[in-house]
């Protein structure tokens, strides 16, 4: 059985002061690194010989509006099946420059991952085979889930809940 | 002999022996309420709604609609059951254009009329947006006899409907504001 203090000390001892933050919320050892390391680091995790992240779970962003600087955080969650454990990273990124190279080369699962999150949060995946939309229509010119739009007219009678049997 | 069929209802007519005069428009309609081929375009619940509709229990094809035609060749009834994505809405407009006159279109349910409770970016607020809906059928999901009833209003559509209406500008206008032809 592996733990997240092994495994953290691992991530440590090989990329040193190119990763941080870390934390176990849930048990889930979290970690943040930099976009020049995100690739080595995925590429170190699922080539080494005990830990074996050989599954890209997922690929998904957050936006934090709030935050100068590191608007978004793209996060990727990996899991090793040989061990049965999981981990996530985040890397975050500004607004004025949202790009990030693709893990297409590493995990082939990655390409759709990628274009969902491109086409709901407007990351750039710089080397990504291609990059379209892949949910919504292709003549959307923005990124819906971001958080900048402005909430629903409360005053609204048109689709209250009665209307639903809620 | 089962004595107990019903028969749909002559149009006014003037009769005499061997023979019976009555108005093109009225037989016409006749022949088409009670021979409504439908296209069911179900996407979600609604169009679960709409198998249990079409089953033996409330049976659509008692309607005349007896043959589910899951292509837009000689079906009549465009029958929209579900809610439509933005991204589904050039293949819904498509096959009512595919469809050849007369041609109806129900709206089945909440999303189909109005985009119901997804009131999102993503859906559809409503198929009216994209082509004109001669029927919509509330509820969500709809039970069986709400569509049979949507169905029963299509058929009093087609039954009272001039022969040349969908020649009348009005009908033109209609089709223009959705940019067809």
């Amino acid at each position: 059985m592996l733990t997240n203090e092994e495994v953290a000390q691992t991530i440590i001892n090989q990329f040193g002061e190119a990763v941080g933050d870390f934390d176990d919320p849930y048990d889930l050892l979290t970690f943040s690194t930099s976009r020049e390391q995100i690739i080595p680091l995925i590429s170190y995790l699922k080539d080494h010989k005990t830990l074996q992240f050989g599954f890209l779970t997922d690929i998904t962003a957050v936006h934090y509006p709030d935050s100068p600087g590191r608007e978004f955080c793209v996060v990727y969650h990996l899991h090793s099946l040989i061990n049965n454990f999981r981990l996530r990273i985040k890397v975050y990124l500004s607004k004025e420059d949202i790009h990030i190279p693709t893990a297409v080369p590493l995990f082939a699962g990655a390409n759709w991952m990628e274009r969902e999150t491109f086409d709901l949060f407007g990351v750039i995946f710089d080397g990504h085979p291609d990059l379209r939309r892949i949910l919504n229509m292709e003549e959307m010119d923005y990124h819906p889930m971001r958080r900048e739009y402005p909430l629903e007219d409360a005053t609204r009678e048109d689709k209250i809940d009665a209307l639903f049997g809620r | 002999m089962a004595t107990d069929i019903k028969m749909a209802e002559a149009p006014a007519s003037y009769d005499g022996p061997g023979f019976s005069a009555t108005s093109f428009d009225k037989i016409i309609g006749l022949a088409r309420a009670n021979s409504l081929w439908p296209l069911p375009f179900a996407t979600s619940c609604c169009g679960i709604e709409f198998m249990s509709t079409m089953a033996s229990h409330y049976d659509l094809a008692r309607f005349g609609s007896e043959r589910p035609s899951f292509s837009p060749r000689q079906a009549d009834m465009l029958l929209v059951a579900g809610t439509i994505a933005k991204k589904m809405a050039p293949v819904v407009k498509q096959v009512y254009l595919q469809m050849a006159e007369p041609r109806w279109v129900v709206a089945i349910g909440a999303c189909a009329t109005s985009g119901g409770i997804f009131d999102t970016y993503s859906v559809l607020q409503g198929i009216d947006r994209i082509i004109p809906v001669d029927v919509y059928v509330p509820g969500c999901p709809p039970r069986p006899e709400q569509i049979l009833d949507g169905v029963m209003q299509i058929q009093e559509l087609a039954k009272n409907e001039s022969l040349r209406r969908r020649n009348t500008e009005e009908y033109q206008k209609l089709l223009n504001s959705y940019n067809i032809q």
